[in-house]
Formats: structure tokens, C-alpha cells, sequence
């Protein structure tokens, strides 16, 4: 069975599914549940299929596996190639494992066009799979973008009071940075002559130009983490966006700009990335540590969450950057945890929100009396958050943490700061929402979490604390890539700065 | 006996041309006396010229492939003109199916529309295989006059006669500055021919001011051909007022042509002086670019910002021009032909924006479309989305190979410009997308069913837009044919 397109197949079958879909006739209650119910085969056939990828996933080596190599364009050398390494191969399996959580958490709460609902969820699901294991910077730039599609109408049509605005925002924000990444790739390709991304990876770009390259895709990828000071769009994508939309984006989308800054620009990019450390460790603390401010008096628990992921991706840009290998895996693993747990987060959000349809914090509390199992949930994601030890959230900052404490123990001394401050906004938040007196007559009219709730946290749960417990199951996944991935930008560097003397 | 010139090359030509004047006679002879009679004559007369618009096509096929002269360098065929030529003729035949079911339903149709409109795709015709100035002035004429007429074919209505009027007076103005120029390259080189014109000027050790000027007047004139900035302004008018199957064809054949005419005369003739015209090509694309991107975020008609749309789509076009080697030329001819399938498309949309029995125009009638007509909002969603140049949309490919060849040409500044004003651009598609999609029906939504040819067109272009991504080589590779034919 080594010959089955495993990553074509993972791609498509959503696809495939969104396609069948399309066939359901009419608009009434059945077609509606059948739509539902045709998404969440799709998505968790996808699931089960990606397990191939987490046990036939060979550990001890750096190369690509699972690759297809088609032919696209053959004139241009363009070609449909794919691929995963340690690096890639555990955002293929959050992507699947957060989309039927996606469709599940939206059984209730997406009334009206379910059918387009559902199939914007699976195109999306494609697009982010084909991102991940794409091999051919052309390939994967297709499915960077396309991505666009699906958010833009996801959140334009089931969205909020200013979807409309929100929409906008998220569309031409990512749009302005990728196009000019989309230059800088037909710059590398008029250098190297190929969109190969493992040749591209071995390409020695000349550093004068590397600096230009390496600020084209910056605009991109600091769009889409998003880095301060252009991260505006996401408090505003995420309040307006519907519950699972907001899943999507901070479970996956945010994850796009750290997989790019891994995938291309460290290996791409060697010595432009040391030359611009310091900007982004400025950038990342700045991040980390004035949303983490601002998160303290929203108001609105999307918004303080979004402010919250912001300051989490603060983190993986510095950790990324810090060159080592505790920082780089801490970056990879503290996306993968925060992943799961801002995804959570927000699916609580959407818990309550579909009971009370606020969002003020001020709205709700005494939950605990109530919804004494939600509050039990909503904890350990809280916790989870802060980066509470046992949880995955700890493991990740802690590495991010220690690398940056390698690289440069300032830039670690006011990282750690963010730690406390999360603490601060969350505990905070949670106070207000879970405890303290049940007053409000709507709030006493609250029922617990369903079974149908039940089973969309289940999986997070599960991975969170798996994430927290034993982290070596995931980090034994990425450790050969990633060492593999710095021994090269350090093999780049050392034939640039020999260069250098002998030029003197 | 006498030499029997070797007209093979200009079979299809000679076709067309026959065709429309039996077409002519066969519309004429029709007992169009009685409103029966009317409609008669017309369905005849637009079936027929769909029929020899499919003719002249397969015509073009045979006969393409190799570089053939015909009457002494007046006329050429080669890869490049049948590559165009049959972009030409697709888009003639799209807009002809669609006009008809809009004539009859404005009372419009008369049996005189086909064969203007075919008189007009054979002017373009000859537009794209000219070899020599005067050859191309008659191609070009030939365009003109019947395109002047179609604009003001909807006599009754006000708009469509001062459309027509204004796009006379301003044509004829264009039609002259390219005369007077050609006229100053036949006084500095001494010949019509662009063979020769190309070996004079290769030969002359300083060009003369006079055959400059003369290439300036040259490019002004068909700048207004392809209504580039700074010489669009009749274009929102035109396309406005025009009626809409005819703004439909304004808006591919005569382009494709003229662009495909400037790419030669410019590469050819002038490839010599590819130093002293770069820069104003470069000029005229980051100027159409911006005041394309700009200009239609304000419009409430959609057929103006249609039309703005449209310059914007030549600036890109004229990237490739103005990179100016095999590389661009392909790219221009790439994006053509992904231009072809999504405007056609898009104005098939807005033919089918009817409400009781009046056609609208507006934005903001397509309110609610999203729920009201799903399947004609979806190619609409498609078409602007691949207009906007968002993968993995068609119209991606065509900008990708647009920049491509810019970066390749180390032409920066245009590449830059164009990604930034494509962002700029994006905003208005997504209107009609956030119209469609995200806004509540009108009280009366838009006539249903849609015309049966209407969602012929429609199915065909959309899915050619959304597919071209799976298949891309063939067109690539064909136009790369067609372009290294010009070098």
C-alpha cells in the first residue's frame, strides 16, 4: 500500500464531499440534516484516514514522506507535489481532527443555509490540508490563498452584526500580504528556476536579496499569525465570525503564518532571519505583552480570547526565531496547543452563546450552579490557556521559553511576563462568567452541556491533556525535521559568514 | 496564365466575409414586413451567424500552424493570429448567442445585428494577421464602423444613440492619430511593410525623431483602441450606454483584438525600438492599473464598473506587452484567454438582471441573489473571484503568468504596482459578491427562469473559470506556441 495517494486522497475527500452535497435537493428540515450529517462523514472518513498518517509517519528521518510527484505545468516546472515531514505532518492532523469539530459544534447554531455552511466548512478543510502538504511553493501558495474564499463568506453570511466590515478586513488584509509573498516567489523562481520546495530549501539565495524576499513573505505570514502592529483584522474576523468559523481561524488559519515562517523563511531565508531577529522578537513581545493588556478589559469574550491568541502567537513567532531547538519545537508544539485549546476556547464561547446569543461578559454569571460540568470543562481550557502545567499549553511556552532563554535572556524575561499576564486575563474572565452569585433570571434558565456537547469537547479534552502529560508523542514526531531544519540554516550561516571573512 | 495568388492563408477570412454578405442577402429577402416576419429574419440570421462563426473557427484550425504570407506581406498567418483569432471568434459567437433572446425581449432585434457583429470579428480578423500599416488600418476600420453602429443599435433608446455618437467622434479622433502616425513612419522609413519598417530601423544608426513621433501617434491610437488610460474615457460611457449584449462583445472581441494588434506592431515593426516604447507601455499599464482598480469602487452601475474593471484587465495585459520578449507575449495571450470566459460570463449575469420587463443595472439589485437564483450567483461568485485573481480561480493563472514574466524582465516596479492595485481591485468584486451573498432579497427578485441561452453560456464559462486550474498546460503551452511565433 505504499503507492496510495494518501495525501490526495486526504485532500479531495472533503472535496468529494462537498461535491455530493451540492446534489441534496431542496431546503427543508431533511435536506438539511442530510447536508449536516454527508459534512460529518466527509470530515471524519478524512479523520480516520489521516491516522494512516500517524502510524506510518517514520520518525527517524527528515525527508519528505507520503510524497506524489505529478506533473502541472511541465513548461514552467511547476508540479503537483506533496509531502509531509515532522514538521507539517501534525498541522495535517489538527486540521483534520478540528473539522468535524467544527461541523458538530454548528448542528444547532447554523440554521439557514446549511447546505452552503457545510460545504464552505469542507472546501475549507481542503484548502488547509493541501496547504500543509504541499511541496510546490506555487501549490501551495494556490491553496494559501483559496483559503480566503470559504473564511470570506463563512463569516460574511453567518457572521454577527459587522460581518460585513469583518469580512472585508480578513479578505483584503491577508489578500495586500500575499501578494506580495506571490512576487517574491516568482522572484525565487526566476533565481532558482524551480517552485520545488525541497530544492528551494537548498537554494542559496544571495542575502541582499534575501532581505527583500524575506519581507515579502514576513508581510504575508506576520498577517496571518497575526504580529502586532497588523493584527486588527483578528478581533474582528473572531467576534463576528460563527462559533466554528472562529474555531477554524484561531485553531488553524493563525497556525498558517508560524508553519510559513518554519516551512520558508528560516530554511529560505537563513541570514535575512538572523538579520531580522530583533525586529521580530520586538514585535513578539509587543504582542505578547500589550494584547495580553488589552485583553484584560474587554468586555466581550470573543474579543478577550482573540487578544488572547494573539499574545499566544507572540510566542511562536519569538520562539521561531530564537534558533534553537527547544525554541523551534516549543514554537511548533505551542501552535499545536493552542490549536486545540483557543478552539476550545471558543467553542465554549459558543456554548453559552447559543443558550443566552450575548457575547458580554457581564451577561452571565454564577454559570457554576448551573452548568456545574461546563464550568469543569471551561477550567481545564482556561488552565489549559494559562499554561498550566498537565495541560499542553505549559509544554509549549515552556520550551519557547527556554529556547528564547538560550538566545537572548531579555527578550525570555519579558516573554514571561505574557505568562503572567495570561493568567491575569483569564482567571479574570472566568470569575466573571463562572462564579460569583446566579442572578440574572436568563442565566438561571440555562441547561447544561448535551451529549452533542459533550462529544465536540471530548477530543479536545483528550488531546489537551495528552499534550500536557506526554509530550513526547508529538515532539518525537517533529524532533529529527526540526533539527534537521536548523543544522541547515546554521550550515547556510556558516558558509555566508566564511564568505564574509574571506571577502575581507 | 496568371499567378493565382496563394490564398489558403486567408480562407477564413474570405469566408467570413462571404458568409455575412449572403447572410445580408438572405436577411434582406426575408419578407420582414410583419413583426413575425421581423423575428423570423433575425433567429435566422443569428442562428446562421453562430453557425458560420463555429465554421470560421474550425476554418482557423486548419489553417493554423505554420508562418504563411499572403499578398506580398499584407496579410500573415501565423500560430500567434490563429491563437487569437480564435479567442476572437469564441467571443463573437458567446456574444452573439447571448444578444439574441436580450434583442427580442428589448424589441431590438433586427436581422442586421449578426452580420455587424460578424463584419466586425472579420475587421478584427484582419486586425490581428495585418503585416503592413495600411492592411491594419483597413482591419481596423472595418472593426470600427461596424462597432459604431452596434453601439447605437438600440435606436429608440437615447443612451445607446449617444453611446454610439460618442464612441463615432472619439474613434475617429483615434482612428486619425494612428493614420497621421503611420503616415510619419511611412515618411521616415520609406515603406508600409513591417518587415521592412523592422530591418530600416535596425539598420538606421540613430532613429529619427520624426518615425518617434510618429510611434507615439502609432501607440495613441491604439491605446484608444484598447481603451488604456490615459485614453479610456469613452469607455464608461460606451459600455453604459451601449446595449448590454453588444457592451458584452465591446468588452472581449474588440479588446482581444486591439491588444493582439499592439503586441504585433510593437514587436515587430518596432521591436527595434523596444528602449523608446517600454516606457510609455509602462506608463499607460500602471496608469490603467490604478485608475482601473480606483476608479470602479465608486460606480453603482454595474456596467460601469464593468467598464473600469475592464481597463484595469488591459493594464494588466499590457504588463506582458511591456515586458516586451516571448515570455510576455505568452502571458498576454494567457490572460486573454481566461478574460474571454470570465467577462463573457459576467455579463451573461447581467443580461439575465431582469425585473418584470425592464432590464436593471444597479448594484444593489443583485441583493439577495445568493438566496433567490443560487446557481446564477455562484458563477457570478466565481467570475468575480477569479476577476480579483484569487487561486484557484482562472484568472490567477493568467496574473501569475502576467507577473512572471514581469519579474523575469526585472520590470519591479509594474509587478508591484500591479499586485497592490489588484488588492485595490479586489474590494469592488467582493461587492458584488457581499451584494449577492450577505444581502437580503429586494421585494421582487429577479425573473426566473434564465433564458435557456443565457445558462448555456453561463455553465460553459463558469466551468471553465473554476476547472481551468486542474488543466492549465494545453492553453499554456499552445500560447507559447503562438508567442514565439512573433520573435
Amino acid at each position: 500500500m505504499a503507492d496510495l495517494p494518501i495525501l490526495s486522497l486526504l485532500i479531495f475527500l472533503p472535496l468529494a464531499g462537498a461535491g455530493f452535497i451540492l446534489t441534496i435537493n431542496g431546503d427543508d428540515e431533511i435536506a438539511q440534516n442530510n447536508a449536516r450529517k454527508t459534512a460529518l462523514w466527509a470530515s471524519t472518513i478524512t479523520f480516520i484516514l489521516s491516522l494512516w498518517l500517524w502510524f506510518k509517519f517514520d520518525n527517524s528521518t527528515a525527508d519528505f514522506q507520503f510524497v506524489e510527484n505529478v506533473d502541472w505545468i511541465p513548461t514552467f516546472n511547476i508540479s503537483y507535489h506533496l509531502g509531509i515531514d515532522g514538521i507539517s505532518v501534525l498541522f495535517v492532523l489538527l486540521t483534520t481532527v478540528l473539522t468535524p469539530v467544527c461541523i458538530l459544534a454548528s448542528w444547532r447554531s447554523i440554521q439557514d443555509r446549511v447546505k452552503e455552511y457545510m460545504i464552505a466548512f469542507l472546501i475549507l478543510e481542503t484548502m488547509m490540508i493541501g496547504m500543509f502538504a504541499a511541496l510546490d511553493i506555487v501549490i501551495f501558495y494556490i491553496f494559501f490563498e483559496a483559503v480566503l474564499i470559504p473564511m470570506f463568506l463563512i463569516i460574511g453570511v453567518w457572521g454577527g452584526q459587522r460581518r460585513v466590515y469583518a469580512s472585508y478586513k480578513l479578505f483584503l488584509y491577508t489578500l495586500l500580504g500575499s501578494v506580495l509573498m506571490l512576487l517574491a516567489i516568482l522572484v525565487m523562481y526566476n533565481q532558482a528556476g524551480t517552485t520545488d520546495i525541497p530544492t528551494l530549501m537548498t537554494t542559496r539565495f544571495d542575502p541582499s536579496l534575501q532581505i527583500w524576499l524575506w519581507l515579502a513573505f514576513f508581510a504575508s505570514f506576520a498577517v496571518k499569525v497575526p504580529m502586532w502592529p497588523v493584527h486588527t483584522w483578528l478581533p474582528d474576523a473572531h467576534v463576528e465570525a460563527p462559533t466554528a468559523g472562529s474555531v477554524i481561524l484561531a485553531g488553524m488559519l493563525l497556525k498558517f503564518g508560524g508553519y510559513g515562517f518554519i516551512r520558508f523563511s528560516l530554511p529560505m531565508f537563513p541570514d535575512a532571519s538572523v538579520y531580522f531577529t530583533p525586529l521580530i522578537y520586538s514585535l513578539s513581545i509587543v504582542a505578547v505583552i500589550y494584547t495580553s493588556l488589552v485583553a484584560l478589559v474587554q468586555n466581550d469574550m470573543k474579543k478577550l480570547i482573540a487578544y488572547s491568541s494573539i499574545a499566544h502567537m507572540g510566542f511562536v513567532t519569538a520562539g521561531t526565531f530564537s534558533l534553537t531547538m527547544q525554541g523551534v519545537e516549543g514554537a511548533i508544539f505551542q501552535m499545536l496547543s493552542h490549536g486545540v485549546v483557543s478552539a476550545a476556547l471558543f467553542l465554549c464561547v459558543g456554548v453559552i452563546y447559543d443558550r443566552l446569543h450575548t457575547r458580554e461578559i457581564a451577561a452571565y454569571g454564577g454559570l457554576v450552579h448551573k452548568m456545574p460540568a461546563y464550568a469543569l470543562v471551561f477550567m481545564l481550557f482556561m488552565m489549559a490557556s494559562v499554561g498550566l502545567p498537565g495541560t499542553g499549553g505549559f509544554v509549549g511556552e515552556f520550551l519557547v521559553l527556554v529556547g528564547l532563554f538560550k538566545a537572548n535572556t531579555w527578550v525570555a524575561a519579558f516573554a514571561a511576563t505574557g505568562v503572567v499576564l495570561g493568567a491575569a486575563y483569564m482567571l479574570y474572565l472566568y470569575r466573571r462568567v463562572v462564579f460569583g452569585a446566579l442572578e440574572k433570571e436568563e442565566v438561571k434558565k440555562m441547561l447544561d452541556m448535551s451529549r452533542r456537547e459533550w462529544a465536540v469537547f471530548a477530543p479536545l479534552i483528550i488531546l489537551t491533556l495528552w499534550m500536557g502529560v506526554y509530550p513526547m508523542s508529538f515532539l518525537d514526531m517533529m524532533h529529527v525535521s526540526v533539527d534537521n531544519l536548523l543544522g541547515q540554516v546554521q550550515l547556510a550561516l556558516d558558509a555566508s559568514n566564511s564568505a564574509l571573512v574571506a571577502g575581507q | 496564365m496568371a499567378d493565382v495568388p496563394n490564398i489558403a492563408p486567408v480562407l477564413p477570412e474570405i469566408f467570413l466575409a462571404l458568409a455575412a454578405m449572403s447572410l445580408l442577402m438572405l436577411g434582406v429577402f426575408q419578407k420582414a414586413t410583419t413583426p413575425d416576419g421581423v423575428m423570423r429574419a433575425s433567429r435566422l440570421t443569428s442562428g446562421l451567424g453562430v453557425v458560420t462563426l463555429v465554421l470560421a473557427l474550425i476554418l482557423v484550425f486548419t489553417v493554423s500552424g505554420a508562418k504563411l504570407v499572403a499578398f506580398d506581406g499584407l496579410f500573415l498567418s501565423d500560430p500567434f493570429s490563429s491563437y487569437v483569432k480564435i479567442l476572437i471568434l469564441l467571443a463573437s459567437a458567446f456574444s452573439l448567442i447571448l444578444a439574441q433572446n436580450w434583442l427580442e425581449r428589448q424589441g431590438a432585434h433586427r436581422f442586421e445585428f449578426a452580420i455587424l457583429l460578424i463584419f466586425a470579428t472579420l475587421g478584427m480578423m484582419m486586425m490581428v494577421s495585418a503585416g503592413n500599416l495600411l492592411s491594419l488600418y483597413m482591419g481596423l476600420e472595418l472593426q470600427s464602423l461596424s462597432l459604431y453602429v452596434l453601439a447605437a443599435f438600440h435606436r429608440d433608446d437615447t443612451r445607446s444613440t449617444e453611446a454610439g455618437l460618442k464612441y463615432f467622434v472619439l474613434g475617429a479622433l483615434a482612428s486619425g492619430l494612428l493614420l497621421y502616425g503611420s503616415s510619419l513612419v511611412y515618411g521616415f522609413s520609406g515603406t508600409t511593410d513591417f518587415a521592412t519598417i523592422a530591418t530600416t530601423i535596425a539598420a538606421q544608426e540613430h532613429t529619427p525623431l520624426g518615425l518617434i513621433i510618429g510611434l507615439v501617434f502609432v501607440m495613441a491610437g491604439l491605446a484608444f483602441k484598447v481603451s488604456a488610460v490615459p485614453f479610456h474615457m469613452w469607455t464608461p460611457d460606451v459600455y453604459e450606454g451601449a446595449p448590454t449584449p453588444v457592451t458584452a462583445f465591446f468588452s472581449v472581441a474588440p479588446k482581444i483584438a486591439a491588444l493582439a494588434l499592439f503586441v504585433r506592431v510593437m514587436v515587430g515593426p518596432f521591436g527595434a525600438l523596444v528602449a523608446e516604447w517600454q516606457q510609455v507601455v509602462v506608463l499607460i499599464s500602471i496608469l490603467s492599473m490604478l485608475l482601473g482598480a480606483f476608479a470602479a469602487i465608486a460606480q453603482t452601475n454595474i456596467k460601469r464598473m464593468m467598464a473600469y474593471s475592464s481597463i484595469g484587465h488591459v493594464g494588466y495585459a499590457l504588463i506582458g506587452l511591456a515586458v516586451g520578449n516571448e515570455a510576455g507575449v505568452m502571458g498576454v495571450l494567457v490572460y486573454l484567454t481566461i478574460y474571454v470566459f470570465m467577462n463573457v460570463g459576467t455579463f451573461a449575469c447581467i443580461m439575465a438582471m431582469r425585473r418584470g420587463d425592464r432590464n436593471v443595472e444597479n448594484i444593489t439589485e443583485l441583493g439577495g441573489l445568493g438566496k433567490t437564483h443560487p446557481a446564477m450567483a455562484a458563477a457570478l461568485a466565481i467570475f468575480m473571484f477569479s476577476m480579483a485573481g484569487i487561486p484557484p480561480l482562472a484568472g490567477f493563472i493568467g496574473k501569475l503568468y502576467i507577473f512572471m514574466a514581469a519579474i523575469d524582465a526585472q520590470l519591479y516596479t509594474l509587478a508591484i504596482v500591479g499586485v497592490l492595485s489588484s488588492v485595490v481591485s479586489a474590494y469592488y468584486y467582493l461587492r458584488i459578491i457581499k451584494v449577492m451573498y450577505f444581502d437580503d432579497p429586494g421585494i421582487e427578485p429577479l425573473e426566473s427562469p434564465l433564458p435557456t441561452s443565457i445558462v448555456g453560456v453561463l455553465v460553459v464559462t463558469s466551468l471553465a473559470t473554476l476547472l481551468f486550474i486542474l488543466v492549465p498546460s494545453p492553453v499554456i503551452g499552445w500560447a507559447g506556441t503562438a508567442a514565439a511565433s512573433l520573435f
